[in-house]
């Protein structure tokens, strides 16, 4: 600040000049958040390293093709303990896919009808409610899943057990609906409304409009919603380790219990594995080919997202 | 096999619209009023559009020619809050009641906008949407389609090679002809058009105009333009609005040479507006 004062002889742009030569604060701030900025770099960094660190140690116990390839998971076994990781990948995709047949559908569609026919008043309606869902915690979700889902669903599927991927996985995509209708009706009301305009003059329904012209217009923005949401998917917790019990298998079956990638993270850390142990060292193996899928699917939606998006 | 393709002139739909009391006005407007809310937008409009001719209709900005040209197509009516009363025909058939389907009388009546708005689509698939949803499936026939509709627009040797681009690998002018062949591929009686040449550059514009002219033999045009040497050069009537109301409607000649109100003179000597 300064004390100068326009006068008859000194003109605003003399005072704004002195003013501005006085600006020291304004030089540090850039430093300042770029100091911030590192901190959040540095822990990317700092988690990686941890990770790949212990999964390095895993991988001098255990071959990394018995890992990969290995169709039998049973840590815990004394006699014969074996480190495969398809039964948990296989459990964890049962979950996604399950969880994406739900909500890539229902979300679609509540996304089209939120963006191509519901008036403004509908919507102020609708969009807190789904808002709620996005804001319930996933214990709730794993809670609703124990003990309403599955009993409705073991009333007419009497072979499905109280721990199944396919009540996890339901719940997971319903989960994962605010998700794909926020993003995907994001991606169709962004498209301009002269499209529209173009579409109805020819004689086309608002139906023809949203599937041939808007939702076409908006694919690449769809698509990453789905891949984001399949992520969240394959990364859910609670869900999966309340509802969806903790069974290595590797099979294609969707009534009995499984073992997810995070569900075997969560069982070993709240158990007492001792430091050091094979097992110890295994939750970090199985928690970098975690973030090797998130981390691939994001950037894949990220991709889908820049090139493929329509030039208009 | 060779199979003979004939483009139906009069399909089945067209027989249906052309009411016994059709005369050659192809719309006839009247005492039509129409409201944004409480705001007063047309007063009392009384106004026909003949078979094939090319109707201008000019006057300033907020005069309320383009919420008329709207209301031709029912696009008015996506504005949100719209009331209207009175009367306006399409070939007889009141267009305004509730018997009316939107979606038949847009396929009889295209529209071409202030912005070229192709899809964001093939050269291709932007001419064959509008034949594609009104029910014909036939490639043959979509491929006759399109080219005939890219000749009518004057755009065919310019794009032949290259269908399958993009529409938005086309200049703007290129885009708006384009959208002109999009109308023309589902074969309109009525092509409604909302200033299309403001956004163009002159070259454009002169190309757009000559399209104008050779199509109106086969298809009735009403088109809003703010540019009156324009209206002057390509309409046969020309229709004056002012403040949501006709004030003049006569043929183009004779409203530029001698018009009988004085607003009207006032305007196309750009006193005001």
């Amino acid at each position: 600040m300064t004390s100068i004062k326009p006068t008859e002889k000194l003109r605003t742009r003399d005072v704004i000049a002195a003013a501005k030569k006085n600006e020291k604060f304004g030089k540090i701030i850039p430093h300042l958040l770029l100091a911030v900025t590192s901190v959040t770099v540095l822990a990317t960094f700092g988690i990686i390293y941890t990770l790949l660190k212990e999964t390095f140690i895993f991988f001098q116990e255990v071959k990394i093709t018995d890992f990969i390839f290995g169709t039998e998971w049973a840590p815990f076994s004394n006699a014969d303990q074996a480190f495969g990781v398809l039964p948990l990948i296989t459990g964890t995709l049962k979950i996604a896919g399950v969880a994406l047949l739900i909500g890539v559908p229902f979300g679609l569609a509540c996304a089209i009808f939120l963006s191509e026919y519901a008036t403004p008043k509908i919507k102020k309606f609708i969009k807190p409610i789904i808002e709620l869902l996005a804001g319930i915690p996933t214990i709730v979700y794993g809670f609703f899943a124990l003990t309403v889902v599955t009993p409705w669903l073991q009333s007419f599927i009497p072979q499905l057990k109280l721990f199944n991927a396919l009540s996890a996985g339901i719940v997971v995509g319903i989960m994962i609906l605010p998700m794909i209708i926020s993003l995907s009706e994001d991606a169709l009301s962004a498209v301009p409304a002269s499209f529209r305009e173009g579409s109805y003059a020819l004689g086309s329904t608002r139906f023809e409009t949203a599937i041939k012209v808007v939702f076409p217009a908006a694919i690449s923005g769809i698509a990453a919603s789905i891949i984001l949401a399949a992520s969240r998917a394959v990364g859910e917790t609670m869900i999966v380790s309340l509802a969806a019990g903790s069974t290595p298998v590797f099979n294609m079956d969707f009534t009995g219990s499984i073992q997810t990638m995070t569900s075997y993270i969560v069982q070993v850390a709240t158990g007492d594995a001792g430091y050091g142990t094979t097992i110890y060292y295994s939750i970090y193996a199985v928690g970098f080919m975690l973030f090797l899928f998130t981390f691939l699917m994001n950037r894949a939606a990220l991709y889908i997202k820049t090139k493929f998006r329509e030039e208009y | 096999m060779t199979t003979t393709l004939v483009r139906p002139t009069e399909d089945a739909k067209l027989r249906v619209m052309k009411n016994e009391n059709w005369t050659k006005a192809v719309y006839e407007t009247n005492g039509l009023n129409l409201w944004y809310g409480t705001a007063h937008a047309l007063k009392n409009i009384d106004l026909s559009i003949n078979e094939k001719e090319v109707t201008a209709i000019i006057g300033p900005s907020g005069c309320g020619k383009s919420t008329y040209l709207k209301t031709l197509n029912r696009m008015v009516e996506n504005v949100g809050d719209v009331t209207i009363s009175g009367n306006v025909t399409f070939m007889g058939n009141n267009i305004l009641g509730k018997a009316m389907s939107v979606e038949l009388l847009r396929s009889k009546v295209g529209m071409v906008f202030q912005k070229p708005n192709p899809f964001p689509k093939s050269i291709y698939e932007n001419v064959a949407y509008g034949p594609k949803i009104h029910g014909i499936r036939n490639k043959a026939m979509l491929d006759m389609i399109v080219e005939d509709s890219l000749r009518k627009a004057a755009l065919w040797d310019e794009v032949k090679d290259r269908l399958n681009k993009s529409a938005y690998s086309l200049s703007g002018g290129q885009q708006q002809r384009l959208c002109i062949a999009r109308c023309l591929a589902v074969d309109p009686e009525v092509i409604l058009m909302d200033e299309p040449t403001s956004a163009l550059d002159p070259v454009s514009t002169h190309k757009v105009e000559e399209l104008i002219r050779t199509i109106k033999n086969d298809v009735t045009i009403a088109i809003v333009t703010h540019n009156m040497q324009q209206a002057a050069r390509i309409s046969d009537r020309t229709a004056f609005f002012l403040n949501g109301e006709i004030v003049e409607c006569d043929r183009t000649s004779t409203l530029f040479s001698t018009p009988t109100d004085e607003r009207t003179e006032d305007y196309i000597n750009g006193r005001f507006g």
